[in-house]
């Protein structure tokens, strides 16, 4: 039952998307509800590792990054169609993430956290230092001018994101309902016990780590048509390491639907202050609204309607 | 009686403090072995090396023939050997009963659709007295309920070995032999099992044979009677 209304959902949001493009002609929308789905992606992926399994990540940019710059070396080189960049960013990423999911076996907490971070810093480094991929300077990225279906490339990107972020939340809801997700719990919280019980804890590690990665690959895959214009520090930022995590934090790490809650209002506040305020203000946003739900909603968006449901039914 | 498990000259040792001293334990099939010694003696460490959480210096493990010195804890779990730890390592986002489900799943060598492994766990709350918890949050449990919940969810996995890491402590004298009445049951049921135990009565109503350790040496192993009479262990873990 609950199964077939989440389907019905599902297919309900991606026709909805698509058919918002015959109607909306207004670019500025496509344009910013483009990072709204960017980060229903990366929450979503992100809470994988971080939240179901308990490996807190900062390499959010760096796998975003690798897709993107994957992407952004297949157009300008062979000028390969847009599925084929998702799969080769997606995979690209995954690789990153089978090799920061054997770290998890001798880091636990922050110093996971620190090499992941350190690892952005690097694949950072190594693109400004690859001149193939425009090192500092950048690279530009042309859009193809022909589009079928969609009466401008924006919108085929707009939905391209709907149908990636249905993927990866449904993704999400299957992991958190399987036998997986219930392995990665006890993981989470209690390794040893979960390794003395029968849960064979480095393979759904690496798991879930490669998994989280290759959904952010996929997530930078179109980003160097979006962006048009792709440099390394603004691609691999901080901002969006801290952004992917303080969204299923403030939506809630316990099931599919806070991450999503989390990036709606996080990404959408920011975008909003971008316009009638400064994009200066972005990550102080996110600060106080992390900081406010830390404190008095330590379970998130989730936690606090599910205890005010709890309140009334009582 | 055939050995199920053979311990040859286990050693370790934390920095240049040596916990475990040359071992040789042999525990038959079926057989109730009492497992004690002085705080800090090394019996955690112990069952720590033979279930994978922590690796040996030196020595080899065997478990029905086959060697698991260098296995990982999930396929020493697999294998058939089940703890309980000392201190109550709960999986704290579960229910009491999906706790039991984690090793019912993963552990157990026979495989269940999810209405059946839910049934396996209620039954085994129902043994060992904690039907009525079996949706509760190991959070809201008592000392002594979530011991309870440890030895269920060794059991869950099914065990061959089943190794009990001082799950009496702090039991009422009428909540002891309720236990040892379950351990009982249980070794009848075919199931091999070490009982680490202060509580003297329980050790003694309960074990085939003794073992005694100090600063991790062996320093006694034979039957109860005798063990508890040997000047060595009066010295060592009676009269401290
Ligand atoms: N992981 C560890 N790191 C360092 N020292 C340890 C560790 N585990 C146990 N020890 C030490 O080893 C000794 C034996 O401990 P333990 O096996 O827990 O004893 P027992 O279970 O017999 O009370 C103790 O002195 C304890 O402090
Ligand atoms: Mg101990």
């Amino acid at each position: 039952m609950k199964k077939a209304a989440l389907l019905i959902l599902a297919v309900t949001v991606i026709s909805g998307g698509l058919l918002l493009t015959a109607y909306i002609e207004n670019q500025y929308f496509y344009f910013s509800t483009y990072i709204v789905l960017q980060y229903i992606i990366l929450a979503t992926a992100w809470n994988i590792l971080g939240g179901y399994t308990g490996y807190v990540n900062f390499g959010t940019g760096a796998y975003f990054g690798l897709g993107a710059y994957t992407a952004g070396y297949l157009i300008t080189n062979f000028n390969l169609p847009l599925p084929w960049l998702i799969v080769a960013g997606g995979t690209s990423s995954a690789v990153l993430g089978l090799a920061i999911g054997y770290l998890t076996l001798r880091l636990k907490g922050v110093y996971f956290s620190i090499a992941t971070l350190a690892m952005s810093i690097v694949i950072a480094t190594l693109i400004i230092n690859t001149p193939a991929l425009g090192g500092a300077k950048g690279m530009y990225i042309l859009r193809p001018k022909e589009v079928s279906f969609f009466s401008n490339y924006m919108e085929l990107l707009f939905a391209t994101m709907v149908i990636i972020a249905v993927f990866t939340v449904a993704l999400a809801w299957f992991i958190e309902n399987s036998w997986f997700g219930r392995g990665l719990a006890a993981i989470r919280d209690d390794e040893v016990a979960a390794a003395c019980n029968g849960v064979p804890v480095l393979r759904l590690k690496v798991l879930s780590a490669t998994t989280s990665g290759a959904l952010m690959g996929i997530a930078g895959a179109p980003y160097p048509y979006y962006i048009s214009y792709m440099e390394p520090l603004s691609t691999i930022s901080l901002d969006m390491a801290v952004n992917s995590l303080a969204m299923p934090l403030i939506g809630g790490t316990g099931s599919w639907i806070g991450p999503v809650l989390g990036a709606i209002l996080l990404s959408t506040t920011q975008q909003v202050a971008t316009v009638t305020i400064s994009s200066e203000y972005n990550l102080l946003i996110v600060g106080i609204l992390l900081v406010g739900f830390v404190i008095l909603a330590p379970n998130g968006l989730v936690g606090l309607f599910q205890s005010l449901l709890k309140r009334r039914t009582d | 009686m055939a050995s199920l498990l053979e311990v040859h000259d286990l050693t370790k040792s934390f920095g240049g403090f040596s916990a475990l001293n040359h071992i040789d334990l042999v525990v038959h099939r079926g057989e109730r072995l009492g497992l004690i010694g002085p705080n800090g003696s090394g019996k955690t460490t112990l069952i720590n090396c033979i279930t994978g959480v922590l690796r040996p210096d030196r020595g080899r493990i065997y478990f029905d023939g086959e060697e698991i010195t260098s296995l990982a804890s999930f396929r020493i779990a697999r294998a058939g050997i089940a703890r309980s730890f000392q201190i109550p390592r709960p999986f704290r986002s579960m229910t009491v009963l999906e706790n039991l489900c984690i090793p019912l799943r993963f552990a157990a060598a026979v495989k269940m659709r999810s209405t059946e492994l839910e049934a396996a766990a209620r039954e085994i709350l129902e043994l060992i007295g904690l039907g009525d918890k079996a949706t509760a949050s190991p959070l809201d449990l008592t000392q002594i309920e979530m011991r309870k919940m440890e030895l269920s969810r060794a059991l869950a996995s099914r065990p061959r070995l089943l190794i009990l890491d001082e799950v009496m402590a702090g039991l009422a004298s009428s909540e002891l032999d309720e236990m040892l009445a379950i351990f009982h049951i249980l070794s009848g049921q075919g199931i091999t099992i070490i009982m680490i135990e202060h509580i003297l009565r329980a050790v003694m109503n309960f074990s085939q044979r003794l073992v005694v350790l100090d600063a991790g040496r062996k320093i006694a192993d034979g039957s109860p009677g005798d063990v508890i009479k040997n000047p060595q262990v009066e010295k060592a873990y009676l009269g401290e």
